[in-house]
């Protein structure tokens, strides 16, 4: 079985990275493969979702700590989910379970993540000081100071500024994404080639 | 013709060194961050603490899925390490899919440490399919689950903040990278030792995951070397009005 796993997976990998070099050949093919794995992919939310609520069940069960909010999340899980299926995605009340509940909640943990960025910032001083630690804050801070809008307009040399960071974080940040293309690059031909099987093949 | 020509060498250099790796292990330069996740393994297992791994949301129909996959390879070597111990890890994700791996991965981990029946499905966890859904699900994770170690390790966004702080505040240790520009900023500024660019895909290699992970490390060097020399013979080009 688990070399028919691996097999299975290794032919289907090939064939949709070959797809994108042999267009004419493969294509359809890839596409047909590439379409499996978005209807797979949907099934496995149902999955998980199972698994969300298998795991704050577990905790009301135990009577650990957040248990309440647990029975808070399978309890309207349910009531979504029921409504969601009977209306519809469509309907205006299921539209405003998102508009008036996911949204605002996101909106509030954007406004939460604000200010523990500048938290981060103030405590990285004291955890580590070295030179790149002080350049990072002082880039920070003069970027930030050259590209916000203050009382009295722009700061003196606000564009010299912006064009010399800019020059250097675009240069570091390609430098940076190359390094990660690579990696996927390995870490993709690695699984391609059965060495590693995160589908519990090995 | 250029991006099969450079798969083509990848591939076969990474079979190659892979070859060679098995007959003589290699040495690698000090990463202060593998460093303190070997040490934290031991002491959570010693400790009867448990460590936390979150594989982010990398969905794996993307571009993101890579770093997702080298950090399931990550796992599936800790969960091997740490099957004995009284608690075991916890894996959180913030895709469908990639929890799925994560359990099957902890599965094989078990199985491999012949530890199966210790094995429990609720331990990978999907927290949310949000971004900040899934930060908010795995936040109760660190602060209620005698968590000693936090390794965050796959695709974050800037919603990374909100796990590191937690993170902090339960005086945890934070071993944390990303593929993603701005998490790797956060990280820098909230985790002991920060993991920068293609280190994330280093995990593998340190914490032992064999000879190919090993091979990687070698290949991405290889390639790199060749980058650099394409930009400076391709900028002197330009320099001299060569027509590219």
């Amino acid at each position: 079985m688990r070399v028919f796993t691996a097999a299975l997976a290794i032919g289907a990998g090939l064939i949709v990275l070959m797809g994108y070099f042999y267009p004419d050949q493969l294509d359809s093919l890839r596409i047909v493969l590439v379409d499996w794995a978005i209807i797979i992919a949907a099934m496995a939310v149902l999955v998980g979702i199972f698994n969300l609520a298998a795991v704050q069940m577990e905790k009301i069960r135990r009577r650990q700590k957040g248990g309440t909010y647990g029975a808070l999340l399978v309890l309207a899980l349910i009531i979504t989910f029921g409504f969601g299926f009977i209306l519809g995605p469509e309907n205006p009340y299921m539209q405003m379970t998102v508009d008036a509940v996911i949204v605002p909640v996101e909106a509030s943990l954007m406004a939460i993540l604000a200010v523990t960025l500048i938290y981060a910032s103030i405590r990285l001083l004291r955890r580590r000081v070295d030179v790149m630690s002080v350049v990072f804050l002082g880039v920070a801070v003069i970027f930030l100071l050259a590209s916000m809008p203050t009382p009295f307009g722009p700061i003196p040399g606000d564009w010299f500024i912006l064009q010399i960071t800019g020059m250097f974080s675009r240069g570091g940040a390609r430098g940076l994404l190359i390094g990660i293309a690579l990696g996927t690059l390995l870490t993709g031909l690695r699984v391609l080639f059965g060495v590693d099987r995160p589908y519990g093949g090995n | 013709m250029l991006a099969l020509a450079l798969l083509g060498i990848a591939a076969i250099l990474l079979l190659i060194f892979t070859f060679m790796r098995r007959r003589s292990p290699g040495s690698f330069r000090l990463i202060e961050a593998y460093e303190r996740l070997n040490r934290s393994v031991g002491l959570a297992v010693e400790n009867g603490t448990r460590l936390h791994i979150s594989l982010g949301r990398g969905s794996l129909l993307t571009t993101r899925g890579g770093s997702a996959l080298a950090a399931l390879a990550m796992l599936r070597r800790l969960a091997e390490r740490t099957s004995v111990s009284d608690r075991p890890p916890i894996v959180t994700s913030g895709d469908a899919s990639l929890a799925i791996l994560s359990q099957d991965t902890l599965q094989s981990g078990y199985r491999a440490a012949g530890a199966e029946e210790q094995y429990r499905f609720t331990t990978g966890r999907l927290t949310g399919l949000t971004p900040f859904s899934f930060a908010a699900g795995a936040i109760p994770t660190i602060h209620d689950e005698y968590v000693s170690t936090n390794i965050l390790l796959g695709d974050f966004g800037s919603e990374a903040a909100l796990l590191a702080e937690a993170s902090d505040r339960e005086n945890t240790s934070l071993i944390a990278a990303s593929d993603d520009l701005a998490a790797q900023s956060i990280f820098y500024a909230s985790a002991q030792e920060p993991l920068i660019g293609e280190e994330l895909y280093a995990a593998g290699a340190y914490v032992g995951a064999g000879a190919a992970h090993e091979a990687s490390l070698t290949v991405q060097d290889i390639l790199r070397w060749l980058i650099i020399l394409a930009l400076l013979i391709g900028a002197g080009l330009k320099f001299l009005g060569a027509p590219i």
